[in-house]
């Protein structure tokens, strides 16, 4: 493959990948059924259950706990539609197999998704931080402050790959209501909404089987709980996960390709 | 490159493709040369869409070879020298129509300016508008905008006038036109004959995922003997269907319309049996009977 030549230098590339994301970026920020959930489900849930009916203020500990779960369950949300919904449809529509006729540069389409799903979990993240600072009474060191900016940011990756994988498996029209099904039940099973330790035995006991879980432990070791514990395994355990979801998702979009254009 | 004049832009050799126990295509040879618009022809089913994946390396060959511009298709650097509007292809709904140009053109190495693609594709005071809220025909023309915007070499139009009204099709016509006169060579497939006769230096026809004919429109048309007879008579069509030679025989406006084999004896017979007949026609077939016939012949 040559994909960088005298005619067409580095820049122009790197102009593809922007315009790409930025296409991809309006394209959904025009989507009211996309924008409206993901950016105001997890602010109302976190003003709901981590401001009024927690009574958190002055409660650091759990106003800051709710802070780092209620991220994670937000960029969930981004990743896991913005990749499912969008990657079902335009497969459906043949938007990706004309994108594969034109000369586009292999993976922007990829890297445009994921500048996405990033941007829009930046944007789920500073909304939080903002009620967590004003109403709840959280304080955190700046460097925590950033770093659980940062595991928001880049804890779309896991859910991006599970959303791909679902898209080259359900329609368009399926894919919203299968990601909500799998989405809502596993914010809940790994504590998302209310912490492990009010929810029965069972529950938390099965929680390390889900992705979110392993996020979540990872924002909550930033936040100050469960510090005593490493991160490594939750970590090794979403590298794992986004490798493998990525791979099965490759592979499938390669055999669907070949069934014919 | 001194060879490119000579080289094919495109070119299947020995081509096949298989789905399952289902053969799309079968020890196909095509070559798009430089300079001509070839037509693609052939029935629902016939390996079309299969031998335009191949070309465009969406699809890999079962056996045989594939060439884009002397490379592999899959190379980025022969994609970039062609453009492509695909049938089945829907773009975005939510992007602008500046947005999705805008984008395309990115991907070229030196593409038109946004104005000559507003101008060449009639899409004046639709930049700012979303895909979605444009009418269908608006809609195809920015497809074809995005597929010549990047001044390919070669261009691949999948039923580019499918869902156009007549003006919009005369207009792209005319857009097809002009870019065959300035250099470019297009491979156009379409469900309408008469634009294949219209615009087709040359026809390919497929059926079965085999060519079956391949040469100039004329030459194409001349692989059916028939003759197309048309009159003004009081002879029923049902009876005239009967005659020996007579392949069709209908009454379309008023007019008896014959399809037949040779022309000389069944005019001989219209005349001895109709002595008011008037307005006699002959003709020779045209592309419409020459695909029905080619087609047939190959089932």
């Amino acid at each position: 493959m040559s994909t960088m030549t005298a005619d067409f230098p580095m820049s122009r590339i790197l102009r593809c990948y922007l315009l790409e994301a930025r296409c991809e970026f309006m394209r959904l920020l025009r989507t009211p059924s996309f924008v409206v959930p993901c950016l105001s489900f997890p602010a109302v849930f976190y003003l709901l259950f981590g401001v009024i009916l927690g009574g958190t203020r002055g409660n650091n500990g759990m106003a800051s706990y709710l802070l780092a779960t209620y991220g994670v369950f937000g960029i969930m949300g981004v990743a896991l539609f913005g990749f499912g919904v969008t990657v079902a449809i335009e497969r459906e529509r043949g938007f990706l197999t004309l994108k594969r006729a034109l000369p586009m540069p292999p993976g922007a389409l990829l890297f445009a998704k994921t500048a996405m799903a990033m941007i829009f979990a930046s944007m789920v993240s500073l909304i939080l931080a903002i009620i967590a600072l004003t109403l709840a009474g959280v304080s955190l060191a700046p460097w925590q402050w950033l770093a659980l900016f940062a595991v928001n940011v880049l804890g779309v990756l896991p859910f991006a790959a599970i959303g791909l994988l679902i898209a080259t498996l359900c329609s368009g029209q399926a894919s919203p209501a299968i990601i909500n099904l799998i989405y809502l039940p596993m914010a809940f099973l790994s504590g998302l909404w209310m912490p492990l330790s009010i929810l029965p035995g069972w529950i938390a006991g099965a929680a390390p089987v889900w992705p979110s879980y392993h996020l979540s432990q990872i924002a909550l070791h930033v936040v100050g709980r469960n510090a005593e514990q490493g991160i490594g395994l939750h970590l090794i355990y979403l590298v794992a996960v986004t490798v493998v979801c990525f791979l099965l998702a490759r592979k499938r979009l390669l055999s669907l390709n070949q069934m014919g254009a | 490159m001194q060879s490119n004049s000579i080289t094919p832009l495109a070119e299947l050799r020995d081509a096949s493709k298989q789905y399952g126990s289902l053969k799309a295509l079968e020890n196909l040879d095509l070559s798009l040369r430089a300079g001509e618009l070839t037509a693609l022809l052939g029935p629902n089913g016939a390996g079309k869409s299969t031998a335009i994946g191949l070309l465009l390396g969406l699809l890999k060959p079962t056996s045989g070879e594939v060439f884009l511009l002397g490379r592999s298709p899959q190379d980025l650097a022969a994609r970039r020298q062609i453009g492509v509007m695909l049938q089945s292809a829907e773009l975005p709904d939510s992007n602008t129509v500046g947005e999705l140009l805008q984008l395309t053109r990115s991907y070229y190495a030196a593409p038109l300016g946004t104005r000559e693609c507003v101008d060449l594709a009639g899409l004046d005071g639709l930049l700012d508008r979303r895909y979605a809220k444009l009418s269908g025909g608006q809609q195809r023309r920015v497809q074809f905008a995005l597929a010549v915007c990047g001044r390919p070499r070669l261009l691949f139009l999948d039923e580019p006038t499918t869902g156009l009204d007549v003006e919009a099709r005369q207009g792209l016509w005319r857009a097809i036109r002009e870019l065959v006169a300035s250099g470019c060579s297009i491979l156009l497939t379409t469900h309408y004959l008469e634009e294949a006769e219209a615009l087709a230096d040359r026809v390919v026809v497929i059926n079965h995922g085999r060519c079956v004919a391949d040469g100039t429109v004329a030459e194409v048309r001349a692989r059916v003997a028939q003759r197309r007879i048309r009159c003004r008579s009081t002879i029923s069509a049902e009876a005239v269907a009967l005659w020996p030679e007579v392949r069709h025989a209908r009454v379309e406006s008023g007019n008896l319309e014959i399809i037949a084999d040779s022309a000389e004896p069944v005019v001989r017979r219209l005349l001895a049996e109709d002595a008011r007949l008037h307005d006699l026609e002959v003709q020779r077939a045209g592309l419409t009977e020459a695909f029905i016939e080619l087609t047939r012949e190959a089932a």
